[in-house]
């Protein structure tokens, strides 16, 4: 894997997407490079989850998005799963079903996925839940099944929408001890959309700060990005933590809590 | 009783219902709980009763094999999931447009026709008249849609429960579904010679309803369904037979007899 170290995974440039007819996003431009752990924060309604359902293809968009790794390569928690109250299947199911992606076009799970879905499981601490009817669970427990289904499918990327929703505050600690291990330790790129800022700044290494009339940052150049975000309101950020915590937007947010 | 039961097997007829029936409702019973999951349970319905208007059609103008109907009850399967999406007119009342206004049409073209001994024929099925090539039709499409099941079963399972995260995860969303579209057709055409056009949906649905009221798992909720209506059916061809009733009903009857029980018994599972 060392050959394409640095390559880009994902590209955007001057991208817009619109939500219910709404312009949500407009000229839009940032990078994301392998390896790396993006935090995008930004109010509700600014559009974070479109935009990941951009990347992912399931929704247009106007502008340049190029995503440089397979569908099959890629981990995705939703924010919310359609998931209706009489569908028969277990925990245990919908995780294997982040091993998918990787059957080629073989039809049945081999001993390799179901030992994966197992260590996933694992991992997010709901193994004895496995044989259990996933909408019998609480929510936070769906939520950590629907994680360890995304560590499944994730091979190079692993986009994560709000992740830490319905869970506690050990918990969550150790997911991000866990998502933060499978970026450091494994390679994983991360790609994850939060509310939670505490953990965003003490995990993530570049911030994606996307507004509701956003006319976001000129990525990388760090001079260019604060120069936009001064611009208040109209602007966005994208950049590392310590520029961001720098920036007009982060300290008119009342964020005394940095690391 | 074992000498009723030898004797009903010498005739060809009961044979030859016995093991068509026997394939039909096991596929039937699989694409079932798709269906239901999608919430497109009525949908079986329509198409019966498009399949309705396709027979008249084949028959009114000259009488035409079984499998003359599979492609317009086939396409009207695809037109109406596309046409769900987009169209104004929602869901349940599309279904509701197409299905009366098939069955209307079929009925003018077989009074036209003169072929009006068929109605009955087409609306609550013949089992006991079908011929050998129509056993060997319903055997090998059964054959198909299992094999097609059992390959494309991982992948049917993601799309029915989560259609968002399929499509995110590369997997072709409508294919699947035009895939699951276009075998409901043809289990729904085969299965009319059986229970009718107004009966059809019945086997397609009470067998995954019944045993989702008392499975979790997705695999056991299959397994259980085609076991469910391959029972049903074997019980529902033999009082038929001993008591001289109607074939399609008294199969749905113990499907609903089914019903009943394994929902008590959900019940009773949910409180223990």
């Amino acid at each position: 894997m060392f050959y394409t170290l640095n390559m880009r995974i994902i590209k955007c440039e001057n991208l817009c997407m619109s939500y219910e007819n709404k312009t949500v996003l407009s000229e839009l431009s940032f990078n994301v490079e392998r390896g790396d752990f993006l935090s995008i924060v930004g109010e509700n309604g600014s559009g974070k989850s479109t935009l990941i359902r951009g990347i992912l293809g399931l929704k247009k968009y106007k502008g340049v998005l190029e995503l440089n790794v397979g569908r099959n390569q890629i981990g995705y928690l939703p924010q919310q799963t359609a998931l209706a109250e009489d569908f028969p299947v277990t925990a245990g199911e919908i995780v294997l079903c982040g091993c998918l992606n990787d059957m080629g076009l073989f039809p049945f799970y081999k001993k390799k996925h179901r030992e994966t879905a197992i260590d996933a499981l694992k991992k997010m601490r709901v193994l004895e839940l496995e044989k259990r009817r996933f909408c019998e669970l609480s929510g936070g427990q769906k939520q950590r099944v629907l994680i360890a289904r995304a560590i499944c499918a994730a091979k190079e990327l692993l986009l994560l929408d709000e992740p830490a929703t319905g869970l506690d505050l050990a918990v969550r600690n150790e997911l991000y001890e866990l998502i933060s291990s499978l970026n450091k330790n494994d390679g994983l790129t991360v790609v994850m959309i939060s509310h939670d800022m505490e953990g965003v700044l003490a995990n993530s290494d570049k911030i994606l700060h996307v507004s509701a009339i956003s006319k976001a940052a000129e990525a990388v150049n760090s001079d260019k990005t604060l120069e936009n975000g001064s611009t208040k309101n109209k602007g966005g950020f994208f950049g590392t933590v310590a520029e961001y915590i720098k920036t007009p937007i982060f300290m008119e947010m009342g964020c005394n809590n940095v690391p | 009783m074992f000498h009723e039961t030898v004797q009903m097997f010498s005739y060809d007829f009961f044979v030859y219902a016995f093991i068509a029936g026997i394939f039909i409702s096991l596929s039937a019973s699989l694409l079932g709980v798709n269906l239901v999951l999608k919430r497109y349970s009525m949908i079986g319905d329509g198409l019966a009763h498009v399949g309705f208007g396709a027979f008249a059609l084949t028959a009114a103008i000259n009488p035409l094999p079984t499998w003359v109907a599979l492609p317009i009850v086939g396409i009207a399967a695809v037109l109406l999931l596309r046409v769900r999406k987009s169209s104004k007119i929602k869901g349940d009342a599309l279904i509701a447009v197409i299905s009366s206004g098939s069955l209307a049409a079929g009925l003018i073209l077989l009074t036209a026709f003169e072929v009006t001994n068929d109605i009955n024929r087409y609306m609550f099925g013949s089992i006991f008249a079908l011929e050998k090539s129509d056993v060997i039709i319903s055997a090998v499409c059964s054959l198909i849609i299992i094999a097609l099941y059992l390959i494309f079963y991982n992948r049917i399972l993601l799309v029915t429960i989560d259609e968002d995260y399929a499509h995110a995860s590369g997997i072709n969303v409508s294919k699947y579904n035009t895939l699951i579209a276009v075998l409901t057709a043809v289990i729904i055409v085969l299965g009319m010679r059986l229970m009718g056009a107004l009966l059809i949906s019945g086997l397609v649905i009470f067998p995954p309803l019944s045993s989702m009221r008392v499975f979790g798992g997705f695999k056991k909720a299959v397994f259980c369904s085609a076991l469910i209506s391959v029972t049903c059916f074997t019980a529902g061809l033999f009082f038929t037979f001993y008591y001289s009733l109607p074939p399609g009903a008294c199969i749905l009857m113990m499907n609903l007899l089914v019903f009943i029980l394994f929902t008590l018994v959900g019940k009773i599972r949910q409180r223990g």
